[in-house]
């Protein structure tokens, strides 16, 4: 009642000066460090992907597009990109499929359920490289158990047919836990009641899944898609672990990080690796996109 | 049948499929360990294929011990989690806090930068990271594996929510009360949002424990590595010894498995909320 306001430009008043100041002290550190670590990283990748990285430190020469160009001209960087899809393709929906079946059992009333839970998301904790390790050895053609216990002849990671399978089984086996867990807490927040009035109904349990299950999750299915379907394509640390140079199916397995980390840190031919990353990024970019196009249609909205 | 008798038949389903899949989850870890304590004749014996190792040795773990030193890479692991953890909630905190709860000029601008820093693939940062490292002379330190974990966009997005799910009336009254924006954050605000914190320090822990590009890229001392990274380049090494690669591999992994089973209820949340970040 008593604020008149006199002046053309309201004067800051103490509190408004306080907020700004101390809003400003409070974002400093994390601004400046995305600053440095993040948002000049993106503008300096980009700016190496026009150089050339000379040998022997003798600095970068700018070569244009020659990087860009010779990549389109690359068959190893368009099969390794197919590589990385073909890796989602098992991933992806094999995880989500698998997770979403185990979440809809344990949000039931059942015995040892948290024990389940439990044991689904111990790979999560697991440190990559001893996984790959273990499957790598679980694999192993001639000596271990897989082969041995169903009496097969498989060359699990050396023939170029199989082994982007088997990589993919090692990726379900890893992240389902983390998918089950999500749409645990997403099965949490449906109303018991659809379910009770569905029984009382006499309808069963797939029509109850199929009818009021997955149309009530469709949001949370369809954010772990998005997530999952982005984390596939930096398929990165079993590529690295399990395909050494020499194995047969290397050039049928590495992904588009895998070969962005050679080019990078092996060769030592950075601008070429970060030519690879924009890549990565752009294809990134293009599926975020249509993603976000697609949601509309897919995606229940209340 | 009854209806009795059919909601039994389907919890005895369920529980068959939710054991069988119990079973696929654990082997893995149960073969590193069944293979750890074997000889190398034993395990890569094939008629007869042997599965429980006739004398349980522990040789192997000894040998990888004090081959890699197990107790340097704990400690390399230690640290990297301590000091990534203590600056990315310290700073996710007080950014989260700004964003949520004070107005003033250029906010929008800066959170629409903390989103945007999320939808970028990590792997765009790496090449220029290393190569600040690199150029401080500090490639083979601690400070080098901490380095891209100093702060943390999603970490400030999930404390932002936090921040925003607090009643206004806390602030007013604080405000009344006469406390600064600084006492009324650190006394009043900062401590209700404890389980973000904690959630955060968990996936911000998990996170560090898993990643293995960036300590290969700048670490390529054995003696400044993490778990990680040292048993990627392990494998080199012993290629054929599965008994001693695969002692290793549990050494790594143990520690960080026990913790978890202890706390698995915040583990699974706090990994949860990040909402697939990992």
């Amino acid at each position: 009642m008593a604020t008149k306001s006199i002046g053309r430009k309201p004067k800051m008043s103490p509190w408004d000066k306080s907020q700004l100041i101390w809003g400003w002290i409070f974002i400093a550190p994390t601004m400046l460090g995305l600053l440095i670590l993040n948002f000049y990283p993106i503008v300096d990748t980009a700016i190496q992907s026009f150089y050339r990285t000379m040998p022997f430190n003798r600095g970068n020469v700018f070569v244009g597009f020659e990087n860009y160009i010779n990549m389109i001209a690359d068959a190893e960087v368009w099969q390794s990109l197919i590589n990385t899809f073909k890796y989602a393709i098992i991933e992806v929906p094999f995880s989500i499929a698998i997770a979403l079946v185990l979440a809809v059992f344990l949000n039931r009333k059942i015995r040892f359920r948290s024990g389940y839970r439990t044991i689904f998301f111990l790979p999560m904790i697991a440190a990559p490289a001893a996984v790959a390790m273990v499957w790598r050895w679980l694999y192993n053609s001639q000596f271990s158990l897989i082969n041995n216990a169903f009496g097969l002849h498989v060359d699990w990671i050396s023939d170029p047919n199989i082994a982007w399978i088997s990589v993919g089984i090692i990726g379900v086996w890893s992240i389902l836990g983390y998918n089950m867990v999500l749409f645990l807490s997403g099965l949490q927040e449906i109303p018991g009641d659809y379910y009770e009035a569905a029984d009382i109904d006499g309808a069963n349990g797939f029509v109850q899944f199929f009818h009021i299950t997955l149309p009530l999750l469709s949001r949370t299915i369809y954010f772990v898609l998005v997530t999952r379907v982005i984390g596939a394509l930096q398929l990165f640390d079993l590529i690295y672990m399990i395909m050494d140079g020499t194995n047969p199916a290397l050039p049928k397995t590495q992904s588009i990080v895998f070969l962005f980390y050679k080019y990078s840190f092996q060769n030592n031919q950075k601008g070429y690796g970060a030519a690879i990353v924009i890549l990565l990024l752009a294809v990134t970019m293009i599926i975020t996109l249509l993603q976000n196009l697609f949601q509309k249609k897919w995606v229940n909205q209340d | 049948m009854g209806y009795e008798a059919k909601k039994r038949l389907t919890q005895a389903v369920i529980h068959l499929i939710l054991i069988i899949v119990s079973f696929v989850m654990v082997v893995p870890f149960l073969w590193m360990a069944l293979t750890a304590f074997k000889t190398v004749g034993e395990s890569t014996s094939v008629s007869p294929f042997v599965i429980f190792p006739s004398k349980w040795i522990t040789d192997n773990f000894v040998t990888v011990w004090k081959n890699m030193d197990f107790f340097v890479l704990y400690m390399n692991t230690l640290l990297l989690i301590f000091f990534r953890v203590v600056a990315a909630c310290l700073t996710a905190t007080m950014a989260g806090y700004a964003f949520a709860r004070l107005k003033f000029k250029g906010r929008d601008l800066m959170f629409s930068l903390v989103l945007f820093q999320m939808m970028i693939p990590s792997q765009i940062f790496i090449i220029p990271q290393y190569l600040m490292i690199s150029r401080m002379g500090m490639t083979n330190t601690i400070f080098a594996l901490v380095f891209p974990g100093l702060v943390t966009a999603f970490g400030t997005f999930l404390l932002k929510t936090a921040y925003q799910g607090l009643p206004n009336s806390l602030e007013e009254a604080a405000r009344i009360d006469g406390c600064s924006i600084f006492q009324t954050f650190l006394r009043i605000m900062m401590p209700l949002t404890r389980s973000s914190m904690v959630a955060l320090g968990i996936f911000t822990a998990v996170f560090a424990y898993k990643d293995m590009m960036w300590p290969l890229v700048v670490n390529s001392s054995a003696s400044k590595m993490p778990l990680s990274a040292a048993l990627a380049t392990m494998q080199g090494q012993y290629t054929s010894n599965y008994p001693q690669l695969m002692a290793a591999a549990l050494i790594a992994c143990v520690p960080m498995i026990v913790i978890y089973l202890i706390f698995q209820k915040q583990f699974i949340e706090g990994i949860a909320t990040s909402g697939g970040k990992l």
